[in-house]
C-alpha cells in the first residue's frame, strides 16, 4: 500500500461544521454577543446529514453551525463595533466610580453606535428577497408597536415601530394590495401582494399586554432592532414605488379638512401628525402632484407558445383581481365606537371604500353619524338606539367575509342581534379529499353566481318530505314485516309436512356474477401482489403515504360526522321549538 | 446650654447703605428639654433681597418693640408670643420681672413650681390659679376686660392689652401692616439697573491675577491637548449626516448572491390558520368535552393545535390571545437557534412505487381455488406427499394416522395407524415402486399402501423381500427390520428402528436411498441415509456443524443439502466433499426445497422469510420474500410448471410463479400470483406442508385444523 495512513475526523464533513462554543471562542465574543450577531447576520446552525461523524464518533446531542458561516461572521464590522461597546462601558463605570462627571459627560457623547444597513444588504441583495422575508418583521414589529411605555423595550424602538407599521398601512391603503383578512383568537391575520410577493402578517387585538415572566426580552428587541432597520429600508423603496413622498405626508387637500377643532387638546403637535396618519382616512401626498393616475393598460404581446386560452384566463383573473379592489368603491361606511377601529378603517380603505367614526373616538373623522349618504353603519352591539332608514346597520364580521369571498356578501345575515355564520379561513385551500365545511360549499356557489335558495322554505320543505319519508319507510317496513311472516309461515308449514322425508333437494339458485366487481377486485389483488414483492425501502415510503392520506380521510370524516351530529341536534331543537308552539 | 443666633434684617432707610445686622446672643440655662430641638439658622434667615423691604409685614412690629424676638413670633403669627410682646411693652415700666429663659416652648417647665428666672438669675415662681369654671364665668361676665386679657405664658400672669396693641392686633388679623407709619408702595431702587451708571459701584483696582494668564488652567489645558493626540479621549466625534432610511436597493445586483448563500437555507415561513383559529369557526372544528381534556393532558410539546378552538358570538367578546407574547418568542428562537437542514420531500405518486409487474393472467396456470378439502385425521397433519402417478395422496397426523386419499374424488382409501405422531411421509418418487416412508417418534417405517397397479405393488413387495442377508454382517447405526403377521398385512414392509427421534424422511429421485433426520444439536449421527435394497446404512458426516433441519437429494446430480439453522451447507457426494455453502439471512430455516433443475433452492425460515438461492450466482440468497405475516412452516417447488408455494402459520398459502430460464444471463422471474387462503388457525398453527401435483397446476396443503386441502 504504502502513503500516509488518513486520520479519522481530519477531512470532509467533520472539517465544515464547527460547535457553537468553538465558534464563540474563535470569534472573542461573549454568549451573549455571539447571539445577537448570530440574528443581527441571520446565522443559525444546521443539522449535519451525519450527526456522528461531524461530532468525532460521539453522540452527544450538539448544535453545530458552519464553518464557512463563522468565517463569514470573523471578518464582520459589528464585532469591532460590539468589542467598543464593552470598552465603553467599562470606561463609563470607571469613571462613574471616580465620580469624574466630565469624563462621563464626555465618554457619554461619544457612545459607539452601529448601523444595520450594510447587513441588510447583505441579507437580502435583492429588493425582492427583501419582501419574502417581510412577514416576521411586520409581525414583530406590529407587536412592538402596541407595548405600552412601560420598560419592557425602549421607547424609541416602540415609537418607531409604530411609526414603521403606520407607514405600511398607509403603503397598502394606497397600493391596495390588501387581498385576504382572517379574524382569529389570535388577532387578525392580513395578507397582502406586494409587488407579485404575498406577505402576511397578525396583529394582535387591541389590549394591554400581560407580559409574560419566561420570555427574554433583549433577544425581541435584537431581532426588533434588525427588523426596523430592514423594515424602514422596504418601506422606503415602497414609498418610491408609488412615488409618495417619504416620510409620508398627508395629501394637502385631505390635511386641510381634517384639520379639527379640538386637535390641540387630543395630543401634541409633534404626535398628532402621527396620529393623522394613522387614522388612515386621508390619502397621501405625491412627490409629482399629478392627478391619480389611471392604471395604465397592460399591453398584450402576443407570445409563441402561449394559447389563447391562457391569455384569456390570465386577462379574467387580472379583471377579477381589479373587481376586488374596487369591492367597497362607492360605499360610505361609519363605525360605531366599540368596533376595532383600525383594523376596519385599514381593510375599509384598502378597498375604496369612505371611512368615517365619531369625533369624540379619534382624530381624522371626516364625516358624521348623522350624514344621510352614509350606506353602512358598522355597529357590534345587539341593538342601536337610533336608526336611520337608508342605511344596514351590519356586523363588522360582513367587511372581512366579503373581502375574502371577493363580493359583497348578502347583509341579511349580518345584521344586528343576528347569529353571525362561521368566519372561514382564506388561507385553506382545500384539496379533493380534504373535509369542506358547509358553508365554505355555499360562499362558493354565491361566488359562482348561483342565486341562494330561501333556506327556511327549503328547511321546511325538507322536513316535511322527511316526515313523509319517515312514513313511507314505516309502510315499506310494514310490507316487509308483512312479507317475512308470511314466508316464515310458509316455511312452517312445509316443515310440518315434509318432517318424514330429511333429505331434501332444494332448486339451485343462479349465480350472478357482478362483472365490474369480479374486475375490480382482480385488479385489487394485483395490486396487493405487486406490493408484495416492493422492495424494503419503497415499501416503507409507500407505506407512509399512504398512513398519511388514510389520515387525512380519517380526519375529514371525523369533522363531517361532527357535522352531521351537530346539524341534527340543532335540528331536533328547532323542531322541540316548533312543537312547543 | 443653649445658643440661639438670630439674625435680622432690617429695612433699609431710604437707600444706598445696606441694610444693619443685629445679633443677639442669649446664654440661658434650661432644664432638660424632652426632645433637643435645634433651631437651623436658615429657619431665621434674613428676608430674601429681592424682595421689597417694604413688603416685610414684620416692618413694622420690630420698629415698636426693637427687638429680635418680635420677629420671629410675628414670623410663626403665635399669639403667645404677641402677648408676650404685649407683656413686655406694659411691664418694663412698672416692674421689670424679665424672664431670661427665652423663645422656649414653655411645657417643659410644666412640672415646676416655677416659669423661668428674672435677670439677677432669681426664680420666677408661678402665680398660684385657683380659678375654677364658675369663678372664670364670674370674672367672664363681671370683668369688662375680660375680652382684652390674656395669658402671658413666661410669668403666668394674666396681662391687660392696651387700646394701641389691640389695634395691633386688629391691623395684623386685617392683614395689615403692623406700622401704621409704614408706607407700602413706596418706589423701589434698584441697585444694579438696566442704566449704565456714570460712577463705578466701587473704586477699587483690578487684581494682577486678572491680567496674568492663569497656571492651573494652563495645566489642564495641556493634559487636555496631551491625551487628544495621544488618543486618549477623542473630540466629539461628527454627526452622522446620513439619512436613516435611504434607497438600500438603488445598484441592486440581481447576480449578488454571496458565497455562503449556496448553504442557505430560508427559515420556513410560518403556518397559515386554518378554520379552527377562527373566533367564529363552524362548529364541527369546536373540540367536544372528551377532547378538551385529551387536549389538555397532553404534553404542550404533541399538542396538534397550539391553542383550543373557542367560539365567540362577537368580535367585541373577543380577547386578547394570552401566548401572544409567547409564540412570538418562540418564532424569533426556532429563527436563530433551530438548526436547519434541507430536507428532499420525495413528491411521488404512490402507485408510481409499485412495481411493474407481468399480469398474474398471463402467468397461468396457477392454482386459483380451493377445490377440495381432505378431512379425516382429528389432529395437526404435519405432512403429506402425493404418490409420482398423481393419484393417490398421503397424510400424516398427529393423531397417530397415516391416510391415504384419493385425489380426484377426496375418499379416504386406507387409514394406518403407526402408533405415534407421525412427522413425516414420503412417497417414494419412483413410478415402479409403491412404498411410503412414514417417520414417527424414533423408527422409520416403509409401507406399501397397496393402491394403484397391482403389478407395481407386488413387485415393490417381491423388491423387498428379496433382500439376501450379507455374509458378514455389518455394524450399522439403524436396526432394519421385516415386520410380519399383522404388520405386514397393515402394509408394514420394513421398520428402520433410530436411536433418536427422526423428523424428516425423503427419498432421492431413484427411490433407491431415503435420508432421515434425527436433529440433535451435539451428535455426528444427525443425518443418515439408508439404502433401501441392500438395506444399508451409513452416516455421512463425521462431524456435527449445527442443527440440522432438513436434507433434500438434488434431483439429478450426486449433490446433498443439508440446512441448518442459518446454512444450507452443499454436498457432493461422490467426492465426498462439501462444495458449497449458503447464507441464508435469516435467524431459523424451517423448511427446504430443491428445484427440479437443481440449480435453485429456496428456504422458508421461522422468521417471516422465504430466501431464493441461486447456486450459480453466490452463496447469498437472490432474492429474500417476505410475504407472509407469520413463520413459514412448508415450501415446495412444482415440478414442470414454474411455480412454487409456501405456507405459513397466518393460514394461508402464496403461490409464486418462479420462472428459471435456461440462458444462464437471465436471472429467475418471482412473481407472487395467488394468496389461497382456507385453512383455519388452531393454536397459532395455520398451514404445516404444502406439495405440489406431479403433473398438474394443484397444490395441496396440511393444515393445523386436521384437513388436507386442494386448490386448483
Amino acid at each position: 500500500m504504502g502513503g500516509l495512513q488518513k486520520k479519522k475526523y481530519e477531512s470532509g464533513s467533520a472539517t465544515n461544521y464547527i460547535t457553537r462554543n468553538k465558534a464563540r471562542k474563535k470569534l472573542q465574543l461573549s454568549l451573549a454577543d455571539f447571539r445577537r450577531l448570530c440574528i443581527l447576520k441571520g446565522i443559525y446552525p444546521h443539522e449535519p446529514k451525519h450527526k456522528k461523524k461531524v461530532n468525532k464518533g460521539s453522540t452527544a446531542p450538539r448544535t453545530f453551525y458552519l464553518l464557512k458561516d463563522i468565517r463569514f461572521l470573523m471578518h464582520e464590522p459589528i464585532v469591532g463595533k460590539f468589542r467598543e461597546y464593552k470598552i465603553f462601558v467599562r470606561k463609563l463605570r470607571k469613571a462613574y466610580g471616580k465620580a469624574e462627571w466630565t469624563s462621563v459627560g464626555r465618554l457619554k457623547e461619544n457612545k459607539p453606535s452601529y448601523k444595520l444597513d450594510h447587513v441588510i444588504k447583505e441579507r437580502y441583495p435583492s429588493f425582492v428577497d427583501a419582501l419574502r422575508d417581510l412577514d416576521d418583521a411586520l409581525s414583530m414589529c406590529f407587536l412592538f408597536s402596541t407595548f405600552a411605555r412601560t420598560g419592557k423595550c425602549h421607547v424609541q424602538t416602540i415609537q418607531l415601530c409604530r411609526r414603521l407599521t403606520v407607514e405600511w398601512m398607509n403603503y397598502i391603503v394606497t397600493s391596495r394590495s390588501l387581498r385576504k383578512v382572517f379574524l382569529s383568537i389570535k388577532g387578525i391575520y392580513y395578507q397582502a401582494e406586494v409587488l407579485g410577493q404575498t406577505v402576511t402578517w397578525l396583529v394582535p387585538y387591541q389590549f394591554a399586554h400581560d407580559h409574560p415572566t419566561d420570555v427574554d426580552y433583549r433577544v425581541m428587541a435584537t431581532f426588533t432592532e434588525m427588523y426596523t432597520t430592514l423594515f424602514g429600508f422596504v418601506n422606503f423603496r415602497l414609498y418610491q414605488t408609488l412615488n409618495l413622498v417619504y416620510p409620508p405626508k398627508l395629501d394637502c387637500r385631505s390635511e386641510v379638512d381634517l384639520k379639527g377643532e379640538f386637535e390641540e387638546d387630543y395630543a401634541m403637535d409633534s404626535e398628532s401628525y402621527l396620529e393623522k396618519l394613522s387614522a388612515l382616512s386621508a390619502s397621501l401626498a405625491r412627490v409629482l402632484n399629478t392627478a391619480e393616475e389611471e392604471e395604465a393598460q397592460i399591453d398584450q404581446f402576443p407570445v409563441e407558445g402561449v394559447d389563447l386560452e391562457q391569455m384569456e384566463a390570465r386577462e379574467r383573473e387580472q379583471k377579477d383581481q381589479d373587481a376586488h379592489k374596487r369591492l367597497f368603491e362607492d360605499l360610505k361606511f361609519f363605525l360605531n365606537r366599540e368596533v376595532p377601529r383600525e383594523s376596519l378603517a385599514f381593510v375599509l380603505r384598502c378597498f375604496g371604500a369612505q371611512v368615517s367614526w365619531d369625533k369624540s373616538h379619534c382624530i381624522g373623522s371626516t364625516y358624521d353619524v348623522t350624514d344621510e349618504t352614509i350606506t353602512h353603519h358598522i355597529v357590534d352591539r345587539p341593538s342601536v338606539d337610533k336608526q336611520y332608514i337608508n342605511r344596514y346597520y351590519v356586523q363588522p364580521q360582513w367587511v372581512y367575509d366579503s373581502i375574502n369571498c371577493k363580493m359583497l356578501l348578502p347583509v341579511e345575515d349580518y345584521f344586528l342581534g343576528v347569529n353571525l355564520p362561521p368566519h372561514l379561513s382564506p388561507f385553506v385551500e382545500e384539496k379533493d379529499g380534504d373535509y369542506v365545511p358547509p358553508e365554505k360549499l355555499k360562499l362558493m356557489a354565491l361566488q359562482r353566481g348561483e342565486k341562494p335558495v330561501a333556506e327556511q322554505e327549503e328547511e321546511e320543505e325538507e322536513e316535511e318530505e322527511e316526515e313523509e319519508d319517515d312514513e313511507e319507510e314505516e309502510e315499506e317496513m310494514d310490507e316487509e314485516e308483512m312479507k317475512e311472516e308470511e314466508s316464515l309461515k310458509t316455511i312452517e308449514k312445509q316443515r310440518a309436512q315434509n318432517k318424514v322425508s330429511s333429505v331434501k333437494v332444494t332448486p339451485g339458485k343462479m349465480k350472478t356474477e357482478n362483472k365490474v366487481r369480479m374486475e375490480q377486485e382482480e385488479k385489487a389483488e394485483e395490486k396487493r401482489l405487486a406490493i408484495m414483492m416492493m422492495k424494503k425501502k419503497e415499501k416503507y415510503l409507500y407505506d407512509k403515504i399512504m398512513f398519511g392520506k388514510k389520515r387525512t380521510v380519517r380526519e375529514a370524516n371525523k369533522l363531517a360526522a361532527k357535522r352531521k351530529a351537530h346539524d341534527e341536534a340543532s335540528k331536533g331543537e328547532k323542531r322541540k321549538k316548533k312543537t312547543k308552539q | 446650654m443653649m445658643v440661639l443666633w438670630r439674625v435680622v434684617r432690617l429695612p433699609r432707610n431710604g437707600g444706598g447703605v445696606a441694610g444693619r445686622w443685629f445679633f443677639f446672643f442669649f446664654f440661658l440655662p434650661h432644664p432638660p428639654p424632652p426632645s433637643r430641638r435645634l433651631r437651623s439658622p436658615s429657619q431665621h434667615a434674613p428676608a430674601q433681597r429681592s424682595r421689597p423691604a417694604g413688603l416685610n409685614p414684620c416692618a413694622g412690629l420690630n420698629k415698636s418693640s426693637g427687638g429680635g424676638e418680635a420677629a420671629s413670633a410675628c414670623e410663626r403669627w403665635q399669639p403667645d408670643a404677641l402677648a408676650q410682646m404685649g407683656w413686655q411693652g406694659e411691664m418694663t415700666s412698672d416692674c421689670d420681672i424679665r424672664n431670661t429663659v427665652g423663645n422656649i416652648p414653655m411645657e417643659w417647665y410644666q412640672d415646676y413650681p416655677h416659669v423661668g428666672y428674672d435677670l439677677d438669675g432669681k426664680k420666677i415662681f408661678k402665680p398660684i390659679r385657683n380659678k375654677d369654671e364658675l369663678d372664670e364665668f364670674l370674672d367672664k361676665m363681671d370683668n369688662p376686660d375680660y375680652w382684652r386679657t390674656v395669658r402671658d405664658k413666661m410669668t403666668g400672669a394674666d396681662v391687660r392689652l392696651s387700646d394701641e396693641q389691640v389695634d395691633l392686633v386688629h391691623r395684623l388679623q386685617r392683614g395689615q401692616f403692623g406700622d401704621i407709619n409704614f408706607k407700602e408702595y413706596e418706589p423701589y431702587i434698584d441697585f444694579f439697573s438696566s442704566e449704565t451708571m456714570i460712577h463705578p459701584v466701587t473704586n477699587r483696582p483690578q487684581d494682577k491675577r486678572s491680567f496674568i494668564p492663569s497656571l492651573i488652567e494652563k495645566q489642564k489645558v495641556g493634559k487636555l491637548v496631551h491625551a487628544i493626540k495621544m488618543g486618549w479621549i477623542k473630540p466629539r466625534k461628527p454627526r452622522d449626516t446620513t439619512p436613516q432610511y435611504y434607497d438600500l436597493w438603488a445598484q441592486e445586483d440581481p447576480n449578488a448572491i454571496l458565497g455562503r448563500h449556496k448553504m442557505h437555507v430560508p427559515a420556513p415561513k410560518m403556518r397559515l390558520p386554518g378554520h379552527e383559529e377562527s373566533y367564529n369557526p363552524p362548529p364541527e372544528y369546536l373540540l367536544s368535552e372528551e377532547e378538551k381534556l385529551a387536549w389538555e393532558q397532553q404534553d404542550p410539546e404533541d399538542r396538534k393545535l397550539s391553542f383550543l378552538p373557542q367560539r365567540f358570538s362577537c368580535l367585541r367578546a373577543v380577547p386578547a390571545f394570552s401566548r401572544f407574547i409567547h409564540e412570538r418568542f418562540e418564532r424569533c428562537l426556532d429563527l436563530y437557534l433551530c438548526p436547519r437542514q434541507r430536507k428532499m420531500r420525495v413528491n411521488v405518486n404512490p402507485e408510481d412505487l409499485i412495481p411493474k409487474m407481468p399480469k398474474p393472467k398471463d402467468l397461468q396456470p396457477f392454482p386459483t381455488t380451493q377445490s377440495l378439502v381432505y378431512r379425516g385425521h382429528t389432529s395437526l397433519v404435519r405432512s403429506i406427499s402425493v404418490s409420482p402417478t398423481g393419484q393417490w395422496l398421503v397424510s400424516g397426523s398427529d393423531d397417530g394416522t397415516v391416510r391415504f386419499w384419493e385425489i380426484g374424488t377426496g375418499r379416504c382409501m386406507k387409514t394406518v395407524d403407526v402408533g405415534g405422531a407421525v412427522k413425516s411421509v414420503a412417497w417414494n418418487p419412483n413410478p415402479s415402486i409403491c412404498l411410503v416412508a412414514v417417520a414417527f417418534n424414533e423408527s422409520v417405517v416403509l409401507l406399501n399402501p397397496a393402491l394403484g397397479d397391482r403389478l407395481v405393488v407386488s413387485a415393490t413387495d417381491q423388491l423387498v423381500s428379496s433382500y439376501e442377508e450379507p455374509e458378514e454382517a455389518r455394524e450399522q447405526p439403524v436396526q432394519w427390520a421385516a415386520p410380519a403377521g399383522k404388520e405386514h398385512d397393515a402394509g408394514h414392509r420394513l421398520h428402520l428402528a433410530h436411536p433418536k427421534a427422526v423428523r424428516q424422511v425423503t427419498w432421492h429421485s431413484k427411490g433407491d436411498y431415503l435420508a432421515c433426520v434425527t436433529p440433535d444439536g451435539g451428535s455426528h449421527q444427525q443425518v443418515l441415509i439408508h439404502q433401501v435394497s441392500k438395506r444399508r446404512t451409513q452416516n455421512p458426516f463425521r462431524r456435527s456443524k449445527g442443527l440440522v433441519q432438513c436434507v433434500s437429494f438434488h434431483p439429478t446430480r450426486p449433490f446433498f443439502f443439508v440446512a441448518t439453522q442459518r446454512h444450507v451447507r452443499v454436498y457432493n457426494l461422490i467426492k465426498q466433499e462439501l462444495s458449497k455453502k449458503l447464507q441464508a439471512n435469516c435467524k431459523w430455516i424451517s423448511s427446504m426445497a430443491v428445484h427440479p433443475g437443481g440449480d435453485n433452492v429456496i428456504c422458508g425460515s421461522y422468521d417471516c422469510r422465504l430466501t431464493w438461492f441461486d447456486l450459480d450466482l453466490a452463496t447469498k440468497p437472490y432474492k429474500v420474500l417476505r410475504h407472509h405475516k407469520k413463520a413459514l412452516r412448508g415450501v415446495a417447488y412444482h415440478k414442470h410448471y414454474p411455480l412454487f408455494a409456501s405456507g405459513s402459520d397466518d393460514g394461508s398459502v402464496i403461490v409464486c410463479h418462479g420462472m428459471v430460464y435456461n440462458d444462464l444471463l437471465q436471472n429467475p422471474l418471482i412473481v407472487p400470483v395467488k394468496v389461497l387462503k382456507g385453512h383455519a388457525i388452531t393454536h397459532d398453527l395455520g398451514v404445516l406442508d404444502v406439495t405440489f401435483h406431479p403433473s398438474q397446476p394443484w397444490v395441496f396443503s396440511s393444515g393445523a385444523d386436521g384437513t388436507v386441502r386442494l386448490f386448483t
